[in-house]
């Protein structure tokens, strides 16, 4: 009988620890999924602590309920409320942000990792849809200027390109047979919005982890832009140093624009901008309350756009 | 005109189980009376005044087109619903007056300058209007007074105005939404089947030896 000594072991053939513990964690982790299969959905979502923000308006937040409930989210159909009902099946975890393009230490950041290296912050914000509704949604995020300073960007890269997943298998609306939009869905600011501090990352809402149908596990805030420049569940962003293609604008560029700036005198070519509706106040008798410039962020924003001609740059 | 609800077969009528006209506006307003219940009870989503508007205007094209299939059903598959074709008819314009009133009081808040900027310059509204306004006289000549004073034949001709209504309801539908979603096209294509079967058959028919006025 040949018993090996322990020197005849190659190293090759030793487990590594690294694998080890995973073998560990992924026990852990597949008794943790077994768990949250048994337990109803809305408690996968994990708390997150957060500071309070000047940035925060005090207007009354719209409920919980209403923002996790009406939704665009395209890739899960197009019904206000198929991404509530559909986007449970988007794997969110792992999830990476590929960062690449112009800058000086492009990188792959785990979504965990953001969240653990950054000084989240609860920032409510006004949203407003360029359909004419408006919500007020507590967002736990941080400044996408902080993630664009830990990759130094270029001298050149002048704008910051946004990308979602694009998972025919976990997306059902995007593999219809006449596609309501190109996949993935795109989006885009220029460098010094991006860096603005009202522009977040947000990773949260409500005090807990984004659900899937607000675009989890990451997406973008831009609080004085119509809420379709928030791109959601966000997995590259590429600094460039031409103006990006943005997923709206491909599909009708007379209606949507790069900048899509909140704007009450610059109308939809089918629709008044002038006014809002806001989710969840008084019901069947809502009263349309009048939309502000910029969404009302005009004193932090407005010098972004000076000279410029908005009815040109809508 | 008031023919019986009726499948032919083999040459042979036979009477569809009668159900009195009124159960038909009685079951065609059970929507209606479900959303404003729905409305009010505080259970039509996040957004629920638009989900009413949207479901009335919904409900008229709905109706508007079931207007539109009585008369291929009887043509192709002999199957005769002629005597409810004036409950749906007027069923579709009861609906587009409450999507319309909705849209007034509810959606705009009777703001008078709001709403004839919208008339005026969006497209979909000027488009939604119009229809409204083609099924006003159609609504108001759907009794037998009507067809006795107008004669039958100008009777017709001013009905077929339907026509141009459901092309305007279902443009619309498609001229509301972002992008092209795919439920207002499918009611769009039902439409234009609706009409392109009339169409053809008007063609095709041409030969037929008319008639020459005396």
């Amino acid at each position: 009988m040949l018993i090996r000594r322990p020197t005849d072991i190659l190293p090759s053939e030793i487990t590594p620890r690294e694998v080890y513990f995973n073998r560990r964690q992924w026990m852990v982790g597949a008794a943790g999924l077994a768990l949250a299969a048994a337990l109803p959905k809305g408690l996968e979502a994990a708390p997150l602590s957060a500071a309070k923000s000047p940035f925060s308006t005090d207007e009354k937040k719209t409920s919980r309920e209403d923002v996790t409930s009406y939704n665009n989210y395209y890739e899960f159909g197009t019904g206000k409320e198929d991404p509530a009902a559909k986007a449970g099946s988007l794997k969110t975890s792992p999830w990476t942000v590929k960062v690449d393009g112009m800058v000086g230490k492009p990188a792959e950041f785990a979504v965990e990792d953001l969240i653990k290296s950054s000084a989240l912050e609860e920032r409510i914000y006004r949203m407003r849809c360029v359909e004419g509704w408006s919500m007020v949604i507590p967002w736990v995020g941080f400044p996408l200027a902080d993630l664009i300073k830990r990759v130094e960007p270029l001298g050149s890269a002048k704008y910051v390109a946004f990308e979602t997943a694009y998972r025919p298998d976990e997306m059902p609306g995007v593999g219809s047979f006449f596609p309501v939009l190109e996949w993935p869905y795109v989006e885009g600011l220029r460098l010094d919005e991006a860096m603005h501090p009202l522009t977040i990352l947000a990773v949260g809402l409500y005090g807990e982890t984004l659900p899937n149908q607000n675009g989890a596990p990451i997406r973008l805030v831009v609080p004085w832009k119509y809420g379709f420049k928030g791109i959601k569940s966000i997995t590259r962003i590429s600094f460039v140093d031409k103006q990006p293609e943005t997923s709206w604008n491909k599909q009708a560029a007379n209606e949507y624009g790069f900048y899509a700036n909140v704007n009450p005198n610059v109308d939809h070519p089918r629709w008044s901008q002038a006014t809002e509706r806001r989710i969840g106040e008084g019901g069947l008798f809502v009263k349309r309350r009048p939309t502000l410039m910029f969404n009302g962020y005009a004193e932090q924003v407005a010098s972004l756009y000076t000279g410029m001609d908005l009815r040109k740059f809508y | 005109m008031a023919g019986r609800a009726s499948v032919q077969a083999d040459g042979k009528s036979f009477a569809l189980p009668q159900v009195p006209k009124i159960a038909v506006y009685i079951v065609g307003f059970i929507p209606a009376v479900w959303l404003f219940y729905a409305g009010i009870t505080d259970q039509l989503g996040a957004d629920p005044m638009r989900y009413l508007e949207q479901g009335l205007g919904l409900w008229a094209l709905r109706f508007l087109i079931a207007t539109l299939t009585v008369t291929p059903l009887r043509q192709l598959f002999n199957v005769n619903l002629l005597r409810y074709r004036r409950a749906l008819g007027l069923l579709a314009f009861y609906y587009a007056v409450l999507h319309l009133l909705t849209y007034l009081v509810l959606d705009q808040g009777l703001d008078g300058p709001a709403i004839v900027a919208d008339i005026v310059k969006r497209p979909y509204i000027t488009i939604g209007m119009a229809t409204f306004v083609i099924l006003v006289p159609l609504a108001v000549t759907s009794n037998n007074a009507a067809i006795r004073r107008m004669g039958g034949q100008a009777w017709a001709k001013l009905h077929r105005l339907v026509y141009l209504a459901a092309i305007g309801a279902a443009l619309h539908f498609v001229l509301v939404v972002k992008s092209w979603p795919p439920e207002p096209l499918v009611y769009a294509a039902i439409v234009a089947a609706l009409l392109g079967y009339r169409l053809i058959r008007s063609l095709v028919k041409k030969p037929s030896p008319r008639r020459r006025p005396a």
